[in-house]
């Protein structure tokens, strides 16, 4: 077999020309919307990719996520907005929300990770909601529905230079600006290709053949001497601290954390279509499907506005095309998908290669 | 006579108002290869259960070496030494052959936990498994997922787990069932080369009367949950009760 895990060679070139897109973003597409989505993207693709480690691998099923990756971003968020803008700030309160999130789930593991794969994710639901429900109700800490918005240190300011040219501006590399707004973009890259090749290399393991062995039959691996909820009780663990670390990274990159962006149960069906889309147990599949639906959500209605103006006198059509009927497209493209890859892109391209 | 690797004592196990395994005290020593054999739902599985952890007991005890491990997880009885095949087969159908018995080499080599080096630079495990897979002859097929397998190569799997395993107690429950003939003289061989090892402790349901005498040391007779016998096979086969309970109804063996 392949070195790093399995995929086939179609499958790794989408996976490294995303890469390589979301690396030269900044340059590719310049402009205040694609940063964004890139930034948006290279979390998610930490947040899945982990998901699909407790998922795909193992076989749990958890609907905590979004509130690790929660902790995360609320922790450097509110330790940045109670004090100043500092390194120190900063690296406590992403710490601290790190380590909230490694302790609730270790408990949540030893706790019930014993019970049935149903009531898990019961447990999981409510743990979420109850966390949903205290960011939204400790408004003093949390800022409530409206969330925290809050300064990082200055070196990621689009105000801060990173050098100047020789007018003593702030200098230009292939025409885009280099401020603090790309060092921003590059530290969120650079994490989260660590992250990413980190959760990668945990699949292709020995540990990540024990996950898959829990995944595929429970009971034999216990028979052969794995303690099964120790295993389970550690991805959780794992898989959390993941979640957490990609809040942080949200949360330096967006300068804004609430509800919306890290909490919500919106996030968590998201998170569990681009598993879907991309193809489970495939740990490829996880940037496959963070790029598709990061970038169905930011661009398909532009794509329909002009396919409706493109179409303006035809009938019907500019109707259907109409932008606000954007969720319904999403939602055939998804059925589509699911229809013609099973297994997800990763998944489903892999299987036709292996066969040939 | 060297001290038993394994004992139940007045091993019980009730279902409801049904007992399954009843009262069963039996030593198992090291060298020796036991043969339980019984009538269909005499009990045989459900006292390899009990051993193995699958199952806890009623009442009644299970010693590894003299230590009380009735009370241990399956897998923390794996670790003490017990190893099981199970009938049914029991395997990790996604997963490919070589991965299979890697699991079962890693495991008694402690590096499940092991996550920042691929599993294929542990070139001692690898090599391992390997010697596990041309052992049962399966190395054509390493890589294929052991759901692609063949039943009597799914079978020779199941074995191969259990011999990567390297136990103290080697537990099989009826390894060649549903083999062809020319698969189960394979698997017999490989116990018998077990046998050899005066190390080991084996116990072995078994239907097959040619098997039961070409491997057994020791018979001992379940029926109803009870143990009925238990001596040398040629005892045991000459004992009326056993002929009336058990060969009587298959039938002169």
């Amino acid at each position: 077999m392949t070195k790093l895990g399995p995929g086939g060679w179609s499958v790794r070139l989408i996976v490294l020309a995303i890469g390589v897109a979301l690396l030269l973003a900044p340059f590719l597409f310049p402009g205040v919307r694609p940063i964004q989505v890139a930034a948006r993207i290279c979390v998610f693709i930490v947040l899945v990719a982990s998901y699909d480690l407790l998922i795909g691998y193992t076989g749990v099923v958890s609907f905590a996520h979004t509130m690790f990756f929660g902790l995360g971003a609320y922790g450097t968020a509110i330790a940045l907005s109670q004090s100043d803008a500092s390194w120190g700030a900063l690296l406590i309160g992403g710490a601290l929300g790190v380590l909230a999130a490694l302790v609730l789930a270790v408990l949540i593991g030893l706790l019930s990770l014993r019970v049935r794969a149903i009531f898990f994710a019961m447990v999981t639901l409510a743990v979420a909601s109850v966390a949903l429900v205290l960011a939204s109700q400790l408004s003093g800490l949390t800022g409530g529905e409206d969330g925290l918005t809050y300064s990082t240190p200055d070196l990621f300011s689009p105000a801060t230079p990173l050098w100047h040219d020789a007018a003593g501006k702030t200098a230009r590399l292939f025409g885009v600006r280099m401020d603090g707004q790309i060092l921003a973009y590059y530290l969120v890259f650079f994490c989260a290709l660590l992250l990413y090749l980190l959760l990668l290399r945990v699949t292709v393991s020995p540990l990540g053949t024990v996950l898959k062995a829990i995944r595929e039959n429970e009971a034999r691996a216990e028979a052969l001497g794995y303690r099964v909820v120790a295993y389970r009780t550690f991805v959780f663990g794992f898989t959390a601290v993941m979640a957490a670390l990609a809040g942080v990274l949200y949360a330096i990159w967006l300068q804004y954390t609430g509800p919306d962006t890290t909490l919500s149960f919106e996030i968590m069906v998201d998170i569990l279509l681009m598993v879907v889309i991309g193809g489970m147990g495939t740990m490829w599949g996880a940037v496959i499907g963070a790029a598709a639906l990061v970038m169905a959500q930011y661009y398909l209605r532009d794509v329909m506005q002009a396919a409706a103006g493109a179409t303006a006198g035809l009938p019907l059509l500019p109707a259907l095309l109409n932008p606000d009927r954007w969720l319904l497209w999403l939602g055939i493209a998804f059925i589509l998908l699911v229809y013609f890859f099973p297994a997800g892109i990763a998944g489903t391209l892999t299987r036709r290669e292996a066969r040939k | 006579m060297a001290s038993p690797s394994l004992e139940t004592r007045d091993l019980t196990i009730r279902f409801g108002g049904h007992v399954a395994v009843n009262g069963v005290s039996c030593a198992f020593r090291p060298g020796e290869l036991t043969v339980i054999v019984g009538p269909n739902g005499a009990g045989k599985t459900t006292y390899f259960n009990l051993i193995s952890g699958q199952l806890r007991a009623t009442s009644g005890q299970v010693l590894k070496d003299g230590r009380d491990i009735s009370r241990l997880a399956p897998s923390g009885r794996a670790r003490a030494g017990l190893g099981r095949a199970f009938q049914l087969t029991n395997l990790f159908p996604a997963l490919s052959v070589l991965e299979n018995i890697r699991l079962a080499v890693q495991a008694r080599a402690g590096v499940g936990r092991q996550f920042l080096r691929r599993a294929a630079a542990h070139r001692d495990l690898v090599a391992q498994a390997e010697h596990y897979l041309e052992a049962t002859r399966l190395t054509r097929a390493a890589h294929l997922p052991a759901v692609a397998l063949a039943h009597g190569d799914q079978r020779k799997l199941e074995v191969a787990l259990l011999l990567a395993m390297e136990p103290d107690v080697f537990m099989f429950d009826e390894p060649t069932a549903g083999m062809s003939l020319d698969h189960a003289p394979e698997v017999l061989e490989l116990i018998a080369e077990i046998k050899r090892d005066t190390a080991r402790t084996v116990l072995l349901v078994e239907h097959k009367m040619e098997v039961v005498r070409a491997l057994a040391d020791r018979i001992i007779v379940l029926h109803n949950g009870a143990l009925l016998a238990d001596g040398k096979p040629e005892e045991v086969m000459a004992s009326d009760l056993v002929r009336e309970v058990y060969l009587g109804k298959r039938g002169a063996a």
